[in-house]
């Protein structure tokens, strides 16, 4: 017997590519913005929003049943900036500096869309196990599409990856440096996230034609 | 008839044929069309065409460019040439300007960028050409000639092409190719340049050959423009004239120094009807109007010399037109037709916001001297909005007159019959 079943390999499947939440529900994408000029940051990102997800969705399943549906977003407000404080603190404790460089950031996945959005869709009306699966789904999702564009906009914008000079060091003009080649500093400005994320979608879309709405 | 006797064009056809319906056909058919006026007429519906197509459009523009181009390799070598060797002390055209070895200098160091331009852009319009499988446009055709012309003369070849794949991947093909672009090509070239490349597009050493490599050493040689020495308020440290600045004996981006050629070049597009005279004359109000408001800032004595906005402050309000990239801006790229305003009313406020945005730019961010790019890429944006307001101001003013109009038709016995129009 398969651990997961097919309904439930797609509740973590669909999300990674054909219902992922920043390219296709373009949800998200604040954050993805904001924290994707490095690498280490995007995976942390990615880790924590896995975290709170995860986590959240399972304790919303589990009181969907008691949760009076006219305050429901007041107690998934405070499930998930409960959440968030454990994912501040730890950061805070564990790595001091990575936590000033994602500061508020950390701080707002409260009023990231896909997690309220998990769990009004999602959490409210299904089981723990479906619901934690979603919630694995959706953070996966979002966190895959974090660390491509974390990883270009680090390897083109500072030529490293994870703090490593990959490439060559800019200031000792060694490896391809040496040839003439410049970090582009458009990567490391916000608006080039925008643009990464459009070409991924530009990417998923041409190669999945399904996908391109009617108009 | 004999293969020789064939035309070069006939031969193209001959191609085009052969390879119709198939997966190259596009190719083909762009280069035939590209070079070519084609033969065929149409089938049905009016037969009648207009000779000023697209490409005629686009070469007569490119022919307004090719003094820019000329004086630009005379310009390249005079400006590297002096900064080493000092200035002329009784400047001649003929004798310090018009010589060989300024204009050899220039072409090895301007035509790599307008070959580099050229073929990078056109092979990416070809590859999209056949992977949709729509014929070649011209659009590319000014924008090649354009991006050589708007950047330093020291830009390293590959940073440029980088930047074409860039401007015309995202700044045109996205959006669905030419004549469907929100911003101008090859300003989004320009201000990817900028922003990805920043040390190799601004600062006082790129605008001169040579500036950037002997930085440093004995033999440092000063690439500062007029607006870079306004910047840091050293005004007095430049010894540029009014006409250097008028024909263009500055140093500057390849071919937006000479104010005079590009006149030149304005009025001929004006008279060939192919750009709009309103945008042009707008801008220039636009640009002269905020320089009035700056001189008339330092006039009240609310700036004084202690500020960092007083170069630029008191600079002469119509002296904004004669240096940095302005007058180049506003003849040949502010009056794209593609991404300007459509409306008559619509251009008038389109061209003097990149005037008055372009002078506001300049003064107050001393990051960007030249603000020319950004005003004209952010009223880009704004036209189809400035565009939506004048045809509805124009319907409204319509409506309104034909609500108050009486019509007299005659009823069926002779007499005239009162109608009231009431709402429509």
């Amino acid at each position: 017997m398969a651990l997961l079943s097919k309904k439930d390999t797609n509740l973590i499947l669909d999300p990674l590519a054909d219902n992922n939440p920043i390219t296709i529900q373009v949800l998200g994408i604040c954050s993805a913005l904001a924290i994707t000029a490095e690498l280490q940051a995007s995976v942390v990102m990615a880790i924590s929003v896995l975290f709170v997800l995860g986590v959240g969705n399972v304790v919303i399943s589990l009181l969907r049943n008691i949760i009076p549906t006219k305050i429901r977003i007041i107690v998934q407000l405070i499930v998930v900036a409960t959440l968030v404080i454990i994912v501040d603190q730890v950061l805070k404790a564990f790595a001091y500096e990575l936590s000033k460089t994602l500061s508020v950031f950390v701080g707002l996945i409260i009023t990231n869309c896909i997690i309220m959005g998990r769990f009004e869709a999602f959490a409210l009306g299904n089981g723990p196990w479906k619901a934690f699966l979603d919630g694995i789904g959706n953070a996966l999702g979002y966190g895959i599409i974090l660390i491509v564009v974390g990883f270009f906009r680090e390897l083109l914008g500072s030529g490293t990856l994870f703090g490593f000079k990959v490439i060559g060091d800019p200031v000792a003009k060694t490896g391809l440096y040496a040839t003439g080649y410049e970090n582009n500093g458009f990567m490391i400005i916000p608006p080039a996230a925008l643009i990464v994320v459009g070409i991924i979608i530009w990417v998923q879309r041409s190669r999945n034609r399904a996908l391109i709405e009617e108009n | 008839m004999s293969n020789k006797r064939l035309t070069f064009k006939k031969r193209l056809h001959i191609l085009k044929h052969r390879y119709r319906g198939k997966k190259m056909a596009p190719a083909f058919n762009a280069f035939h069309t590209f070079l070519f006026s084609p033969d065929e007429t149409t089938h049905s519906g009016s037969h009648i065409r207009v000779v000023d197509d697209l490409k005629r459009t686009m070469n007569t523009v490119i022919m307004a460019l090719i003094p820019v181009l000329l004086f630009s390799f005379f310009n390249t070598g005079y400006q590297h040439y002096s900064a080493i060797n000092g200035f002329p002390e009784n400047f001649s055209v003929m004798q310090h300007f018009l010589t060989w070895d300024n204009f050899w200098l220039g072409f090895v160091l301007v035509m790599p960028l307008v070959i580099v331009s050229y073929g990078v852009g056109l092979l990416i319009e070809f590859i999209f050409a056949v992977i949709k499988g729509h014929e070649v446009e011209e659009g590319y055709l000014v924008t090649g000639m354009l991006v050589p012309l708007i950047v330093p003369v020291d830009t390293p070849l590959w940073m440029l092409a980088v930047a074409v794949v860039f401007g015309v991947v995202i700044g045109k093909e996205v959006f669905g190719g030419t004549g469907m672009n929100i911003l101008n090509p090859a300003l989004t070239i320009r201000a990817f340049l900028f922003f990805a490349y920043p040390t190799w597009m601004s600062g006082d050493k790129v605008w001169v050959h040579g500036a950037v490599e002997r930085a440093g050493t004995a033999d440092a040689i000063s690439g500062e423009t007029i607006l870079g020495y306004l910047a840091q308020n050293n005004a007095s440290e430049y010894s540029y004239s009014v006409s250097d600045m008028f024909f263009g004996f500055i140093p500057g981006s390849v071919g937006e120094t000479s104010a005079f050629l590009i006149l030149l070049g304005g009025l001929f597009l004006i008279f060939s009807k192919i750009a709009s005279w309103r945008i042009m004359v707008s801008a220039v109000a636009g640009s002269l109007v905020m320089g009035l408001i700056f001189n008339g800032i330092i006039d009240l004595g609310w700036i004084g010399q202690g500020s960092t906005f007083y170069g630029l402050m008191s600079f002469d309000f119509w002296k904004h037109l004669l240096v940095g990239g302005l007058a180049f801006g506003i003849v040949y790229m502010a009056t794209d037709p593609v991404t300007g305003s459509q409306t008559n009313k619509g251009k008038w406020i389109y061209g003097f916001l990149i005037g008055f945005i372009s002078v506001m730019i300049r003064v107050f961010n001393p990051a960007y001297p030249e603000g020319v790019f950004l005003a004209i890429l952010l009223m880009n944006v704004f036209a189809p909005t400035i565009d939506h307001y004048v045809i509805r101001g124009n319907i409204r003013r319509r409506m309104k007159r034909l609500k108050q109009a009486t019509i007299f038709p005659k009823s069926t016995d002779g007499k005239a019959e009162e109608l009231k129009v009431e709402t429509i």
